[in-house]
């Protein structure tokens, strides 16, 4: 099972014949995932690295029958990237580019709505299925299949924990980089929804940080619905009000969007959280009953 | 991007909206000047404002009302090269480099105007409260049901009636609601054209005689969105930055200088951040946040480890990197390049995973450079901050 890519994923990558396009659509083929093509606007008709490459996202998939699509367009045109995937009725768009104007992702999401894309990101490491399918830029080698879904805001945030629990022999269902940005396609609560019903999860480790409310909001969500485990933790215990951390979401604004506060509605919803970074997989471990 | 209220004034007043009367003084010669014409074409007094990226200057003395040109002159002196400390500046506070001199206006009531993107919703919010003037953050955390809020469909954008329901609601009179919609909406225009992050109209006034003014405006930038206005890049202060942040700037490197004596050189903001609070576990504290960036190169490298080497309160370093689009390879070529050239002294704790992490840890242990290497985050946070310690004195390193 696993949630959202697997074994049955076909993939098309935006901007392909770029630098970070040709490398990582490379690297997701070298995993496994079934890569089917690329756009580039005004390369259709063209193959790079063997790929047919297509002028448009809706061409590209009647012709190559792609469910799925990972995007690497520079920040300028990313925003309309995501638009063209949604008009094309793809299953799911995964986002990579770091650094879209939010009024831009405004727009985006807005034409989201009612369409059946699901969006993952922008500014985010993407989602991997370990033993089944990657569509980002995670380094495949440190996950291990298995059954610990893992929902993050962070990337190399999300390698750590997958380290930590491959090294523990726990593997994972699926790991998902939501992203850090201030408008996002999929939330924690999505997430850990698809987890909940997900029947190859048995537990959830959530990767929240400073700035908004979305762990609060996920919070409540497992409270009331989440029947397996779900461990925490929050980045930026020691971050500053009012600086922007990395990420654009990222950021403590009129005393609101803590760690600690975070921190206290997590544990206040039953989630047991790692309080330090290196912790996070003997917790989950903890949480589901495993000495290592 | 941050930029002064005299500025922000000056882009508002383009798109329509009422400022006061005014302009920016960088000397006493100048205050003197704008003071003269102010009040030599109807003003009965004007107000001096130190011009820094950070609120509550009046309570740190940094608004103070002129009736002449000479008291004006006189404070403007004062003020200039003053340092302001407010509750944003934190203790070091900041140098006060231009002021702004304004007519002052009778003020009838004192309003709050704000529009940022709410991030649960997707899409722009209109914010109003009776309550102006006052610290807003306190007002939404004491009583929020007296801040209104209108979410603006991002297709359509602010229509009148949207407005006019503001204006009712703030209280303005029958005659102000036109004028008000006016303001209202060529204010939110100027947030959509400038890609602003947030703009802030805190007070927003009427006056005895009915008028409507931004007596203060608050404009951030979207950092971006940067790339599509050239002219308001323009507007940057780097006075008013951390020196080794703009240095930072100028090599799309994310560095923050914090006050701890831990130098940090992390990949990925999210485990930037992770690394800061595991240094805190440990005993010590982060001196900077830094995150490099997903794809940097050697010399990205090089240089964030040199900016991070020139804060004088660095005592020991550590880096932790996640090797995914980042080979650690790459990494470990730029920390040698620079702590050669830096001719480096301070104890650099290592803590490297992910991709060619063993060709990264060649590269550091053939380089001849002092190196200590941990195994785990938890252990290079510990090594580290023990580090640091030591060079402190011999005293307290046990």
């Amino acid at each position: 099972m696993a949630i959202l890519v697997d074994k049955n994923t076909r993939l098309i990558v935006q901007g392909l014949t770029g630098r970070e396009g040709t490398f990582h659509a490379k690297a997701c083929a070298a995993y496994g995932t079934q890569v089917v093509g690329g756009v580039t606007p005004g390369k259709g008709g063209t193959t790079h690295e063997g790929w047919p490459i297509f002028n448009t996202v809706r061409e590209a998939a009647e012709k190559t029958g792609a469910n799925t699509t990972v995007i690497f367009v520079p920040p300028p045109f990313a925003a309309d990237a995501i638009m063209e995937a949604a008009d094309a009725d793809l299953d799911l768009i995964v986002c990579i580019t770091e650094g879209i104007p939010t009024l831009d992702m405004v727009k985006a999401w807005e034409f989201l709505q009612n369409r059946r894309a699901r969006l993952i990101g922008p500014n985010c490491p993407g989602i991997i299925s370990p033993g089944k399918c990657k569509v980002g830029i995670m380094p495949g080698s440190i996950h291990k299949e298995g059954a610990i879904g893992i929902v993050s805001r962070s990337g190399t945030l999300t390698y750590e924990a997958v380290h930590q629990l491959t090294q523990r022999g726990i593997g994972q269902s699926t790991a998902i980089g939501i992203g850090g940005d201030p408008i996002i396609g999929t939330t924690f609560v999505d997430a850990l929804d698809l987890f909940n019903r997900d029947p190859q999860t048995e537990a959830v480790i959530m990767i929240g940080e400073i700035g908004g409310n979305a762990e609060e909001t996920a919070a409540e969500f497992v409270k009331s619905h989440m029947k397996k485990p779900v461990v925490g933790f929050i980045a930026g215990q020691t971050a500053p009000p009012g600086r922007r951390m990395g990420h654009a979401g990222a950021i403590i604004s009129g005393g609101t969007g803590t760690a600690s506060e975070k921190m206290k509605a997590l544990e206040a919803a039953g989630i047991r959280v790692a309080k330090s970074p290196a912790a996070i997989g003997e917790t989950l471990a903890a949480a589901i009953g495993v000495n290592v | 991007m941050k930029i002064h209220e005299y500025q922000a004034k000056g882009i508002l007043k383009k798109y329509g909206v009422s400022v006061p009367n005014g302009s920016m003084a960088a000397s006493r010669e100048e205050a003197e000047a704008e003071a003269k014409l102010l009040l030599s074409t109807g003003a009965s007094g004007v107000v001096v404002k130190a011009q820094i990226h950070a609120g509550g200057r009046g309570k740190g003395g940094g608004v103070k009302i002129a009736k002449s040109v000479s008291e004006a002159g006189d404070l403007a002196a004062k003020m200039l090269g003053m340092k302001l400390v407010t509750h944003q500046t934190g203790p070091e506070g900041r140098i006060v480099r231009r002021l702004l001199i304004e007519e002052t206006l009778p003020i009838e009531k004192e309003l709050y105007l704000g529009i940022l993107v709410d991030r649960g919703e997707g899409k722009p919010v209109f914010m109003a409260s009776a309550a102006g003037g006052m610290d807003i953050e306190q007002v939404a955390a004491e009583t929020p049901e007296a801040i209104l809020k209108q979410y603006i469909d991002p297709g359509m954008g602010l229509e009148a009636f949207q407005a006019r329901k503001i204006a009712f609601q703030l209280g303005l009179k029958p005659q102000q609601i036109n004028p008000a919609v006016k303001f209202l909406t060529s204010l939110y225009r100027a947030f959509l054209d400038t890609d602003s992050s947030l703009l802030e109209i805190n007070p927003f006034i009427t006056t005895t005689d009915g008028r409507l003014f931004a007596l203060d405006a608050k404009v951030t930038f979207d950092d971006n969105a940067l790339f599509r206005h050239p002219d308001l890049r323009e507007l940057r202060d780097i006075t008013e930055e951390d020196p080794l942040e703009v240095e930072a700037s100028k090599y799309s490197l994310n560095y923050i200088k914090l006050e701890g004596s831990v130098g940090c050189m992390v990949n990925g903001a999210g485990l930037a951040m992770a690394t800061m609070d595991i240094i805190k576990y440990a005993g010590g504290m982060p001196a900077n946040f830094l995150d490099v960036g997903g794809g940097a190169n050697a010399e990205q490298v090089a240089h964030a480890f040199e900016i991070l080497l020139s804060d004088k309160s660095v005592k020991a370093v550590l880096i932790n990197i996640f090797g995914g689009i980042l080979r650690v390879d790459t990494l470990a070529t730029g920390v040698v390049e620079a702590a050669r050239k830096t001719n480096l002294k301070l104890p650099v704790v290592l803590r490297l995973e992910g991709t060619n992490v063993e060709e990264g840890k060649k590269i550091l242990m053939n380089s001849g450079l002092n190196f200590i290497v941990a195994a785990t985050m938890k252990d290079a946070a510990d090594q580290v901050v023990a580090a640091a310690r030591g060079i402190h004195g011999v005293t307290e390193w046990r």
